[in-house]
């Protein structure tokens, strides 16, 4: 379905990361927002709150993160779209609540803009360190989809996309920015709202007597219920059976459980984005996402000035990872180079694809500024000897 | 001739029953008065929405039959108050235990309670964690025994009505489960009145507080509520507290009028906005 | 003198489901005509349940059914097209 024209602003702007995700998540339809300040993510909830009111919506600052990640998750069930904002700490608060929405499959979109870790860390300065715990940061067995955009426009287009996997799907997703991104103010076109892609929520066409709200079909994704309209449905974080009622046991947990995590690893392909650069006869393959899929963008220029075959691969959707592409690059590779902003996240995953087939390489760097193309060169030209 | 169903039946999961709670524990006490106060006051099962928490009490929305979500360890207010904000045509009725509630959900009961949102609490008060054996709860009277402070509690214990009025609760009251008739007029009275409302219901835990503290069984729990409850009808909260083995002051002791969240934010936006300022559907005829 | 030896006809009756009863005794102790008792016999579970030693007091209020943790039992008003409902108003 297309975008409801009253929360597209239409036009060629001039917006920082944050103001534009703000702005995509009104063109996906999100009209109840929770949230609570802070550095640097804290622009994309201040414009939200001026903005909400104006396209009929509510945001509310909640005392607290861990209220915010789980409000989302009562006005989706009240069948609003609805998206949280936070920075490491907060997303640490977060995590209990990224593990209800996927064990109830809340669809939910959680914005991560990531700055300097651990703990308080570098609060106005970009990081990655936080890849990891998006896919993992919550107990116990469940996937999610996190996406990293690497400009204003991406915050503003991605964001979009987000919401639409988080319907398809029924799970939260991570939209990882980080403060670059968030801060970097850049041109963003907002196209008019006949041209957006909205995924509607799917709701069950069953009578309330014969609906099981956490039965599947071969998408593995049931269909949600309206409230209020007899179906009388429970919602429970405990394992459960297809009625949503409790059930103890192994058997219950298998069947539950497994289609949970299967819904996204036996449908990667229909999530995975990436985006290539050269890498048709890339000698050396370089790994990069977010901010950092850019400086290395400006390190290929330079290799292949200096005639070095270097390729990137970018994926824009990080969880899944994209396995299969990346197995076939760099099976045609010399060298796999993985540049993140942290001190070794996703190269764990790029080394597992992998698998010992081309050796692999790390740049990292701690986080609070970015890297320097020329130093990722200087790598570059060593593994390509 | 047809047996007669108990007339409760429509309000429960009546294919989940008999329920897990303990004999005499005050929690299925609390249902049915529940179910009686929609049953009396007609109100359309639809048109409700039940939050709960983690706990013997948060179990209480897997058995009633209404959409209802069984959340996190202290996070049913805000979940509410996001249900309520995308929905506020729905009553949504909030059932937790004391631990659940003011323990780690404290904080998100104070701030609800500040704003006014528009949710009904019901909060049973068993002076224990019962579900998890027993541990100490932030209402478990000074001396009580409990698994995590086996030589008794050592903490000042508070005071629920008092602490939810002076949050800012529009309706705060306590009855006990020997109160099943005043419980039941209550939580009409909450389904109908605009704001946070606050119901605390003293309740038995037969197996845990009871058994662990030497105070008989579930039904002397009872009959010690008929007998120490002492009528205060709109006393001074801050005079409620509980002793243990005391008396135990019952009653309504707020009800008063304060515009809602959604209400206020009208006001505020509508002002500062004017004619541009739609106004979102607050759930609230006055 | 004929009148006063004539047995009344209860007012109410009770309705009990001994299987999901967990035997309480709420119903026993509050109904205010004391027309319940503790079964000698188990059901089930082996909880006693209630039964109505003294039927005819009944007269159909409902208490026990108010307190019934289990609703497993109530009573209703017998000779009445619909209950009434048992508000204090």
């Amino acid at each position: 379905m297309k975008a409801d024209p009253r929360g597209v602003l239409t036009g060629t702007h001039f917006l920082d990361g944050d103001h534009a995700c703000c702005e995509g998540a009104l063109a996906a339809g999100c009209r109840v927002a929770f949230g609570y300040p802070i550095t640097p993510s804290t622009e994309v909830v201040e414009r939200i709150s001026s903005r909400l009111p104006e396209v009929g919506g509510v945001f509310l600052q909640m005392e607290d993160e861990i209220a915010s990640s789980i409000a989302i998750q009562g006005a989706v069930w009240g069948g609003a779209r609805s998206m949280t904002v936070s920075s490491g700490p907060g997303i640490s608060l977060m995590m209990e609540h990224v593990g209800l929405a996927a064990m109830t499959e809340t669809p939910c979109v959680f914005v991560n803009v990531q700055r300097g870790g651990p703990s308080t860390g570098l609060p106005t300065l970009p990081g990655q360190a936080d890849m990891m715990q998006a896919r993992w940061g919550s107990h116990g067995d469940y996937e999610i989809i996190a996406i990293a955009p690497n400009s204003p426009q991406e915050c503003f287009d991605l964001v979009i996309h987000a919401f639409n996997l988080a319907e398809r799907f029924r799970v939260p997703v991570m939209f990882m920015m980080d403060e670059s991104v968030g801060h970097m103010t850049e041109k963003v076109v907002i196209p008019p709202a006949e041209q957006i892609e909205i995924e509607p929520r799917r709701f069950t066409t069953d009578p309330p007597e014969k609906y099981l709200p956490f039965a599947a079909g071969p998408d593995l994704v049931p269909p949600m219920p309206p409230v209020g309209k007899g179906y009388r449905f429970h919602v429970t974080g405990l394992t459960h059976d297809e009625r949503g009622y409790p059930v103890m046991s192994a058997e219950a947990q298998e069947k539950l459980v497994r289609r949970l995590v299967d819904k996204i690893r036996t449908r990667t392909d229909e999530i995975t984005q990436c985006q290539e650069f050269m890498t048709e006869d890339a000698e050396v393959l370089l790994v990069a996402y977010g901010i950092t899929s850019r400086v290395v963008q400006r390190t290929l220029q330079l290799a292949r000035q200096k005639g070095i075959k270097a390729g990137l691969f970018r994926p824009v959707v990080v969880w899944p990872f994209p396995e299969k592409r990346l197995r076939e690059l760099a099976q045609k590779a010399k060298a796999v180079v993985v540049v993140e902003l942290n001190y070794g996240q996703i190269v764990l995953e790029v080394e597992r694809t992998v698998c010992g087939c081309t050796p692999v390489r790390l740049v990292p760097h701690g986080g609070g500024a970015l890297h320097d193309p020329e130093q990722v060169l200087a790598v570059v030209e060593e593994v390509a000897r | 001739m047809n047996q007669p169903r108990n007339p409760v039946e429509p309000f429960l999961r009546m294919d989940r029953m008999p329920h897990i709670w303990c004999p005499g524990c005050g929690i299925g006490v609390v249902v049915n008065c529940f179910a009686r106060a929609m049953l009396e006051s007609k109100t359309d099962i639809d048109s409700v929405q039940v939050v709960s928490g983690i706990g013997c009490t948060g179990r209480i929305a897997g058995y009633l039959r209404m959409d209802s979500y069984h959340t996190t360890h202290g996070r049913a207010i805000p979940f509410a108050t996001g249900l309520k904000t995308a929905r506020p045509d729905m009553k949504v009725v909030v059932f937790s235990g004391d631990g659940d509630l003011v323990a780690i959900g404290g904080n998100h009961l104070i701030h609800a309670a500040r704003r006014n949102v528009d949710i009904k609490v019901i909060c049973v008060n068993n002076f224990t964690y019962g579900m998890t054996g027993g541990q100490v709860a932030p209402t478990a009277p000074v001396e009580s025994l409990a698994t995590t402070s086996p030589f008794g509690v050592f903490e000042q214990p508070f005071n629920l009505a008092f602490l939810a009025d002076s949050a800012g609760a529009v309706y705060v009251a306590r009855w006990t489960t020997y109160h099943v008739r005043q419980l039941a007029k209550a939580m009409r009275e909450v389904l109908q009145k605009p704001g946070f409302c606050f119901v605390e219901v003293i309740a038995p835990c037969p197996t845990i507080y009871q058994r662990r503290n030497r105070l008989g069984d579930a039904l002397d729990a009872m009959k010690f509520y008929k007998e120490q409850s002492k009528l205060s009808e709109g006393a001074d909260t801050r005079a409620l507290d509980i002793p243990m083995q005391g008396p135990i002051p019952v009653g309504r002791f707020v009800n008063r009028d304060r515009p809602t969240l959604l209400e206020n934010m009208n006001a505020v936006l509508g002002k500062r906005l004017g004619a541009k300022y739609q106004p979102y559907p607050t759930g609230v005829t006055r | 003198m004929v009148e006063k030896d004539k047995p009344k006809k209860p007012k109410g009756e009770v309705h009990i489901n001994r299987e999901v009863c967990k035997g309480c005794g709420f119903c026993v102790e509050f109904c205010p005509s004391h027309v319940l008792a503790l079964d000698t016999a188990f059901n089930r579970k082996g909880y006693h349940p209630p039964v109505a030693a003294k039927p005819e007091a009944c007269n159909g209020c409902n208490l026990c059914g108010l307190y019934c943790p289990d609703f497993a039992i109530f009573g209703v008003r017998l000779g009445k097209v619909e209950e009434d409902s048992d508000d204090e108003g």
